[in-house]
């Protein structure tokens, strides 16, 4: 039997900083999850169910912190799910709920990510000691350094391109009222110019750590009929493959080829570039941002770079990717992929304010996570799905 | 909707302590290949993978990325992951096939215990501002809720040693059980507690292990299982984490998740209790009576894998259809301090 159709009533989230020494957790969460039911217009009585995403427990020192957050989230008496697959948690934590709803067992769903990093010490929870993993050190930007290289190496991308992508997110995320890292005035050569820290990854192209969250409510096809803008879920898809193995691709990962191929498949698009009209995309390093434009198929191999070059990428642009700011402008982790599938939500919605783009009718919500193998996505839509 | 069936479940040994690592490949891949030795599915037949595990078990971050090695994951696979016992990566999966996404689905889930101390450990599932820093372990806390059962005259120290002495009984039939065997009543009373009013009985073991069950739509079902297990219902409710704000003698969200689910007519039970008086709690939260057998398999006493324990309740129970043995039973799965999470389905012959 088909999936029951589905809509994202209403967003909400934290405003994002490295360190939220003002709250609790409870109080963090709450910001994001009073702002998105204010949003989407219903109380705590009908909420049916909620989920619950972070990336590991480590980044707070907390075994299963949903356990604890039980009361501040209004699950008491309700099912609680708690999903956790590594970056990409808040964007699978977001196809967990709408999974509750497409299946017809409940009619609205709250789900919300977070994450406090200043409860711990991210990098340090991510450099993995042997024999799990090889020790790269230095967390996720040691780590993915050289992909990036790689890919410098196949497409032959000049070097600038990476600064371009920084320079693009960070002014978006200007407009951004939400965001961590607001810089109004950041250029291509005052990117160029910052620190390198891994090497062609500069200070100003990699992602802050910080403290936020991010809310969603989720309901079934009659709540979304009676909302004034939901943004309809036309398709999602998820797909996994292991770290590490002889000929594996990093650079273009074959499971995020193969989301995007179901993706596509599953809405019916044919011209990812010429159909959907903005893209929340997960670029934690600037690079990334051409990786996953060929790995999503809106650009041949090795192409990506020139399209954000040209400037395709921009607000302006054929195809605005991160409109928002991006993870380049705010990271609380466990909630950086939530914040995407919202984003993209928000946009089909007409809510996106500053950083509106203008027409936009359908859009991308994408995660990545763990060593670029875990991969969450969604297309949401202002229309009701046929 | 679609109709989900059990077609196939399968065990590691429940033991102290496993050689392999804390990603549980080495007890997951074995058990795989039971399953798709009964199922005669492969790798590439499975629409959907789902597991629970925990990163403070394993005493690291992003355990469960290592744990899909088992599978053998490329060409790449569609897959999730909960921070729970395996029981809710296997409602997650229900909802899967329930929607018609896929049509099987693979659930399994793992634990390495013996890696660290585990009561302690534990103890960060607490209220880390108010509650974790004073560090009551798991053990005493279920002490602290046993206490409270025997003062109100709930139950006797001797229902509990009768609990633990035919869950020791039922463990000598299940070749994967951690231990068994018969014991008298009046001498496990004998011993000193371990947590007052807490004996070494009443207290499931620390285990190592890992579980595995697939699922399929129930038209799928007909052609990988003889008998499959048709869920009849599953729902799972979650209490408040607060130790002082609720009865500890009772189990709201059991109550609430057995009579969404409806428990009239269950013939057997495997119910997740790690402490022998969680057992009566659950029981009675069911409305489960004298007729309906309770954890054949010997249950958690006899073998506590964490994170897989709850699953392992599913597929007992769900094993007895498999087997022809019943009609109708009922699994359920536990998760957080003093019963603070539950899960309760029931399984029927298709």
């Amino acid at each position: 039997m088909a999936k029951q159709r589905a809509a994202v009533l209403g967003t909400g989230q934290t405003h994002h900083r490295s360190k939220r020494t003002d709250v609790s957790m409870p109080g963090l969460l709450r910001e994001a999850v009073d702002r998105a039911m204010v949003d989407a217009d219903v109380g705590w009585s009908d909420i049916d169910a909620v989920v619950v995403g972070k990336a590991p427990d480590l980044f707070e020192g907390v075994m299963m912190p949903e356990l604890f957050l039980a009361d501040a989230l209004g699950a008491n008496g309700k099912p609680l799910l708690r999903v956790h697959t590594a970056g990409s948690v808040g964007g699978s934590t977001a196809l967990v709920a709408a999974s509750l709803v497409q299946s017809g067992v409940h009619r609205r769903v709250l789900t919300v990510a977070f994450e406090k990093q200043s409860e711990s010490n991210a990098m340090w929870a991510l450099s993995i000691r042997v024999p799990f993993t090889m020790p790269v050190g230095a967390g996720a930007g040691g780590y993915f350094a050289p992909h990036v290289r790689s890919y410098l190496r196949r497409s032959g991308a000049p070097e600038h391109v990476g600064a371009v992508v920084a320079a693009k997110d960070r002014r978006n995320g200007a407009l951004n009222p939400h965001a961590h890292l607001r810089q109004s005035d950041i250029t291509v050569d005052s990117v160029r110019a910052s620190q390198m820290l891994w090497d062609p990854i500069r200070y100003d192209e990699t992602c802050p750590s910080s403290d936020g969250a991010c809310a969603m409510v989720i309901g079934d096809e009659r709540a979304g009929d009676d909302s004034p803008a939901p943004a309809w879920i036309h398709a999602t898809a998820m797909r996994t493959e292991p770290t590490t193995f002889a000929g594996r691709d990093q650079v273009n990962p074959q499971a995020g080829k193969d989301a995007a191929t179901e993706l596509w498949r599953q809405a019916g698009i044919t011209d990812p570039l010429s159909q959907v009209d903005t893209a929340e995309i997960y670029v934690p390093f600037s690079w990334f941002e051409p990786m996953w434009l060929e790995n999503l198929g809106f650009a041949a191999d090795g192409e990506g770079w020139k399209l954000t070059e040209a400037g395709e990428t921009a607000l302006t642009g054929r195809l605005p990717v991160n409109p928002s700011g991006g993870v380049l402008s705010s990271n609380p982790i466990g909630a950086s992929g939530m914040l995407r599938f919202s984003e993209a939500a928000k946009q089909v919605m007409g809510r996106a304010g500053d950083y509106q783009v203008d027409g936009a009718r359908t859009a991308l919500g994408h995660a990545y996570g763990g060593g670029s193998q875990y991969f969450s996505m969604w297309l949401v839509g202002a229309v009701k799905p046929t | 909707m679609t109709e989900v069936a059990v077609v196939a479940f399968a065990q590691a040994p429940n033991v102290r302590r496993t050689h392999g690592t804390t990603n549980g490949v080495e007890m997951l891949v074995p058990i795989f290949d039971e399953v798709y030795t009964r199922t005669g599915l492969s790798k590439a037949d499975i629409g959907f993978w789902c597991s629970g595990s925990s990163d403070y078990l394993a005493g690291r971050a992003f355990s469960f990325i290592s744990a899909v090695d088992a599978i053998g994951a490329f060409p790449p696979i569609h897959e999730s992951h909960v921070e729970m016992d395996a029981a809710w990566a296997l409602y997650e999966a229900w909802l899967k096939i329930r929607m018609g996404e896929v049509d099987t689905a693979l659930v399994y889930g793992f634990g390495k215990s013996s890696a660290g101390d585990l009561r302690r450990v534990l103890s960060l599932q607490l209220d880390p501002y108010t509650v974790a820093p004073l560090w009551p372990d798991s053990v005493s806390i279920a002490a602290l809720q046993a206490r409270l059962g025997l003062e109100s005259g709930r139950w006797t120290e001797k229902d509990l040693a009768e609990v633990a002495a035919r869950s020791r009984r039922d463990a000598t039939g299940n070749p994967r059980a951690q231990f068994g065997g018969e014991t008298d009543v009046a001498a496990l009373l004998d011993a000193d507690p371990v947590a007052d009013p807490l004996r070494r009985h009443d207290i499931a073991p620390v285990t190592d292990g890992a579980a595995v069950i697939v699922l399929a739509s129930a038209e799928r079902a007909r052609d990988l299982a003889d008998r499959p297990a048709v869920i009849g219902g599953i729902e799972h409710r979650i209490d408040t984490p607060s130790l002082g704000a609720r009865d500890l003698t009772t189990s709201p969200s059991t109550r609430l998740a057995g009579e969404a689910v409806g428990t009239d007519g269950v013939e057997v039970a495997e119910l997740h209790a790690p402490f022998t008086h969680q057992e009566l709690i659950v029981r009675d939260e069911l409305g489960l009576g004298d007729a309906v057998r309770i954890n054949p398999s010997g249950g958690t006493l006899t073998g506590n894998p964490m994170f897989s324990a709850g699953l392992a309740r599913i597929g007992e129970a769900a094993q007895r259809i498999l087997d022809g043995e019943a009609t109708r039973t009922l699994g359920h799965a536990t998760s957080g301090p003093a019963l603070q999470q539950n899960l309760v389905t029931v399984l029927e012959r298709g």
